[in-house]
């Protein structure tokens, strides 16, 4: 029974943990350092003693990253219409509602413009809490009208990417989003504006098959699940384990597809310095 | 290579195996008459059939081990070919193939995945499921292809990406949304044919063009029926259950304003007449290029960048 022993080394679920826990205190998944909320939220939702950096919503992104009142949000209304009328184990309707009761976001991604020490830009935020970060038709046209408003204002785009991949529920449909997403990127880079792609705490499936990895520059959090298929999918395909370190951050960096890994707390000043030589 | 015969094909195979048999004794017991009946009735059964296949079974022709793949339609639908490999960085991938050929005397790039037919040939071609070269000699075969103004087709038939070490290595995901990026701004016309499966971002990979097309009996989705079934149901019994419920056949894409039109298929399925596919397909290839005869390229690109962008469904 190797593996039921080895819970606390289980992937999946030391992912779930690293989602941000209610309550006064939180215990840290890597190290068992015990913080109080407030210690945490200042540190953004990183570990004070070891560095682990835990899962956190558009909201928290935009809440440091962003200039003090500066966010303006675009295409809130935009909600899924369940075009293949999908039910699996539940119907996706329900799905959809009760993911917006519980999480109060409409869908997996936030949009918008704001300042970043004083420089306008367009942002996308990613909700990995909202069906996995799953990408449907919402997900992928708030990012393509996004890329649209980065294009006509001529602002530089951010998307900071969390995200399972392409939403099953909305089938071919969700494909296609892909291609959708790319295209006005592609049509961004003609203009010559600048795209900066922040890949966090999963990024895999068709999000790192289409915008996650076209940024001008690609930046990542320390030990966040990069990859296109899931570690799970290709272990049962070759049949057997994969090495350590395996789609991390820092094997990304070492195989030349994510420029540079950056703190949370150097987020905000990394990206603005990119932005004083891309613009 | 044995005949594989799907289950709800048996009672048309058993039929005709009837007639077969009945036709050796014909001119002695003057079995003519009967024999026309017996084949009038298995056109019949085959229409019905055919007509009212779930899309599970659309699914399972799609994946028959007989039908015609991209290199079978290449032989028999163009001239010329000239073949082309690797993608100048790592390798040759062997699940992508592509080159230049005459379709009717007029040049064009054809790309497409490639199956094999038996065990040795699935595992140099590795199932028709690329690595990231693959995407990558494609995506230079195309701006080849845009370098001197001919256009491109590509043939999409493939169970994904591979998802092994290496790929992931080698970027399966950036090989796969370069092409992505980088087709839509392809300065030549681009007619994307599915002559199979067509899985997820794997099949996207090469299909992002003017004109979609899909072939009567394939399939085009965001993930095949068995894994949607092992995510969502957690188990994989659910197939039929997930194939119906992603809506993946042909007709469905047709109805989401996916795909632009749909190419039959001999009664029956591809597999069950080469030659007769491949003239269907190509006289639609013929019509198809006859469209972007005069556009100019910027035209096109934003006319390709506006049809994808009116791909989804949400409320406002
Ligand atoms: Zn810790």
């Amino acid at each position: 029974m190797g593996w039921f022993k080895r819970t606390k080394k289980n992937i999946s679920d030391k992912s779930q943990k690293r989602n941000i826990p209610d309550g006064q205190w939180v215990k840290c998944v890597d190290c068992d350092e015990i913080m109080h909320k407030k210690q945490f939220e200042l540190n953004l939702w990183v570990c004070v003693k070891c560095g682990s950096h835990f899962r956190i919503g558009s909201d928290e992104y935009l809440s440091f990253l962003l200039d003090k009142n500066s966010f303006s949000e675009m295409d809130r209304k935009l909600i899924s219409a369940d075009p293949l009328d999908f039910t699996d184990t539940q119907k996706y309707s329900d799905r959809i509602k009760s993911s917006i009761k519980k999480t109060k976001l409409n869908d997996a991604v936030k949009t918008g413009t704001g300042k970043i020490n004083g420089k306008k830009i367009a942002i996308a935020v990613m909700d990995f809490k909202f069906i996995g970060g799953s990408m449907g038709s919402v997900v992928g046209e708030k990012i393509a009208r996004a890329a649209d408003k980065a294009y006509k204002d001529k602002i530089p785009l951010i998307i900071i990417s969390s995200s399972g991949g392409a939403r099953m529920m909305e089938g071919a449909f969700s494909l296609m989003q892909m291609a959708k997403t790319s295209s006005r990127l592609a049509r961004l880079a003609d203009a010559g504006i600048p795209y900066i792609s922040v890949l966090t705490d999963p990024t895999t499936g068709g999000i790192t098959a289409s915008y996650a990895m076209l940024g001008d520059v690609n930046i990542a959090e320390p030990n966040a699940l990069i990859g296109f298929a899931g570690p799970r999918v290709i272990k049962e395909t070759i049949g057997r384990d994969l090495p350590a370190g395996f789609q991390k951050s820092e094997f990304l960096v070492e195989k030349g597809f994510i420029d540079f890994i950056v703190n949370r707390k150097d987020l905000k000043n990394k990206i603005s310095l990119l932005l004083e030589y891309l613009t | 290579m044995a005949e594989v015969i799907l289950d709800f094909e048996r009672p048309i195979r058993d039929l005709e195996n009837k007639i077969e048999e009945m036709r050796k004794y014909e001119d002695n017991l003057g079995l003519k008459k009967e024999i026309e009946n017996l084949e009038k009735k298995v056109n019949q059964l085959k229409e019905n059939i055919y007509e009212n296949l779930t899309r599970w079974q659309r699914v399972q022709l799609a994946r028959h081990p007989e039908r015609p793949y991209t290199l079978d339609y290449v032989y028999m639908m163009t001239e010329d070919f000239i073949e082309f490999h690797g993608d100048r960085n790592y390798a040759d991938d062997k699940a992508i193939v592509g080159g230049f050929a005459k379709i009717d005397g007029q040049k064009v790039m054809i790309i497409g995945h490639q199956k094999g037919r038996d065990t040795k040939s699935n595992i140099y071609r590795n199932f028709g499921m690329p690595n990231p070269e693959g995407y990558r000699k494609a995506l230079r075969l195309m701006k080849l292809a845009a370098k001197f103004d001919v256009p491109v087709i590509t043939l999409i038939d493939t169970p994904g990406a591979f998802p092994g070490i290496e790929a992931e290595e080698r970027g399966q995901a950036e090989a796969i949304a370069r092409n992505l990026l980088e087709m839509s701004r392809l300065k030549v016309p681009i007619i994307v044919v599915i002559i199979g499966e067509g899985a997820s971002g794997g099949a996207l990979g090469i299909g992002v063009g003017d004109r979609i097309l899909m072939l009567e009996n394939t399939w085009y989705s965001v993930i095949s029926p068995e894994s949607c079934s092992s995510i969502l149901w957690r188990t994989w019994e659910y197939k039929e259950q997930a194939a119906e419920a992603l809506k993946l056949t042909a007709k469905d894409l047709l109805e989401q304003g996916i795909i632009d039109r749909i190419v039959p298929e001999p009664l029956g399925g591809a597999h069950k007449n080469h030659q007769k596919m491949a003239d269907i397909l190509k006289n639609t290839l013929l019509e198809e290029l006859v469209l972007f005869r005069k556009i100019k390229p910027e035209k096109l690109i934003e006319q390709r960048i506006n049809k994808f962008g009116k791909m989804g469904f949400y409320k406002e």
